[in-house]
């Protein structure tokens, strides 16, 4: 049977994972290389690097980084930050990474997707969306920028479009949740996975393995992703993995 | 030495490196010449069908039927395993080599497609690709069409209906699947394919 799909995510700053609380206050959380292979070792289905900083700096910093992450890897890698072009993306590729993640650039110029789409495949396009419930209303307004500026378009009719265009997945963050541990925005990932046909992979909230249930059952989920959850030893993702397993959610065990 | 073949699809650096970790003599090539001199051919894929039909302009074709031909093993992976068939649905128009007789097909309405994750394979104890790879062991998948169940599938997987995982036949070998992202289970059938 397909299993879901749990994902550890690095978030990086000039070569080091930290993890923000709602995208600030980061602290310091280890060796991106080393951290990928402790979290493939223990049962990580994937990894996701995203270069919190990229946007504004440090691409050699980063290159030098996937590569390292990318030697001793062998389960499907994910890089995300600051890639606005094909050329940027061929890069990341021939560092080791098997799929990269845009965003902002996606929203600024969707062609971008298409051309990387054309190039190296849909399997290899994340469309990664930053989404925030708009109060008072039931859709999610798309962030770019790392949080930082409104783009103006709701997150599911973006999820839609990104799909035409040839994105190969949809990874969807919790503005509302992110670093909170409360558990996954399940409503904003069922409204989008239910409007695609693509991969939807939940993001943002993750504190314990009910909160992975849920969004898979509730959320429609194909996966879900996390980060602070794994770093700081909160919870093994040996022991996450064998709990959501005994609620009835097929996950790969034992890799 | 083993060849990588590259015809401009998708990236190849995850084969290479996980043969690099095996300690394999390899390289990414596109040049006809060197894959006629290959002692292994290795022919990943990515995307579309239709990128497949730069084989036929480029000569690579003709050096992969050609070493085939001769006896030289053979991994297609992903579009590469699909490219052995005869045609897939996904480019009516473009030929496949045919070294595997029937046609790849899409999923069925039913499911979500592309299938992608980590998917588990039944498979036969007997297959020289799968020594030491216990049954139902999960590999990654990434694919909107599969290939039939033939008399040369060793190894079925279930989504939305059973297809061919893994095929085998004398020194031709293909897997829909990438073990090259499989973790220990990938690299143990790359070890066995090396091995040949």
């Amino acid at each position: 049977m397909l299993t879901k799909r749990i994902i550890a995510c690095l978030d990086v700053d000039g070569g080091r994972v930290v993890k923000g609380v709602q995208f600030e206050n980061l602290r310091d959380a280890g060796d991106p290389a080393e951290l990928a292979k402790v979290h493939s070792a223990s049962g990580a289905d994937e990894i996701v690097l995203l270069d919190i900083s990229a946007a504004h700096e440090r691409r050699a910093t980063l290159l030098d980084t996937v590569r390292r992450a990318a030697r001793e890897l062998f389960i499907p890698f994910t890089v995300g930050g600051g890639i606005r072009t094909r050329e940027d993306a061929a890069a990341v590729f021939s560092a080791g990474a098997d799929k990269i993640s845009i965003n902002s650039a996606a929203l600024a110029d969707p062609t971008v997707i298409t051309q990387i789409a054309e190039r190296f495949g849909s399997q290899a396009v994340v469309v990664a969306i930053d989404a925030k419930h708009s109060d008072g209303t039931s859709h999610w307004e798309t962030f770019t920028h790392g949080g930082r500026s409104p783009a103006g378009r709701d997150a599911v009719v973006w999820a839609r479009e990104a799909e035409s265009l040839g994105a190969g997945e949809i990874l969807l963050t919790s503005m509302d949740r992110d670093g909170t541990g409360v558990g996954f925005d399940c409503e904003l990932t069922r409204a989008v996975a239910d409007s695609v046909r693509i991969p939807v992979i939940a993001s943002g909230g993750a504190g314990g393995a009910q909160h992975f249930v849920e969004v898979f059952r509730e959320g429609h989920a194909d996966a879900a992703l996390a980060a602070s959850i794994f770093h700081y030893g909160f919870s093994r993702l040996v022991d996450l993995k064998q709990e959501i397993g005994s609620q009835g959610i097929p996950v790969r065990w034992p890799c | 030495m083993i060849a990588i073949v590259d015809y401009g699809a998708g990236n190849l650096v995850s084969v290479k490196k996980a043969m690099d970790w095996l300690g394999q003599e390899c390289a990414i090539t596109s040049d006809p010449g060197q894959v006629e001199k290959a002692a292994k051919i290795v022919l990943p894929g990515v995307g579309h069908f239709a990128s497949t039909a730069a084989l036929g302009r480029s000569g690579l074709r003709d050096a992969i039927a050609d070493a085939i031909g001769r006896g030289v093993p053979f991994l297609g992976i992903c579009v590469g395993m699909q490219w052995m068939y005869e045609r897939s649905q996904e480019s009516p128009q473009t030929p496949g080599l045919g070294v595997l007789n029937g046609e790849c097909e899409r999923f069925p309405a039913n499911v979500k497609s592309p299938h992608v994750g980590w998917n588990q394979l039944e498979g036969a104890p007997s297959s020289r690709l799968l020594r030491g790879v216990p049954q139902s062991s999960f590999v990654y998948f990434t694919h909107s069409f599969r290939a039939p169940v033939t008399e040369t599938t060793v190894a079925v997987c279930d989504y939305g209906g059973r297809f061919s995982a893994v095929v085998e036949r004398d020194h031709l070998f293909g897997v829909q699947f990438h073990p090259e992202k499989s973790g220990e289970i990938g690299l143990t059938m790359l070890a066995n394919f090396c091995a040949l």
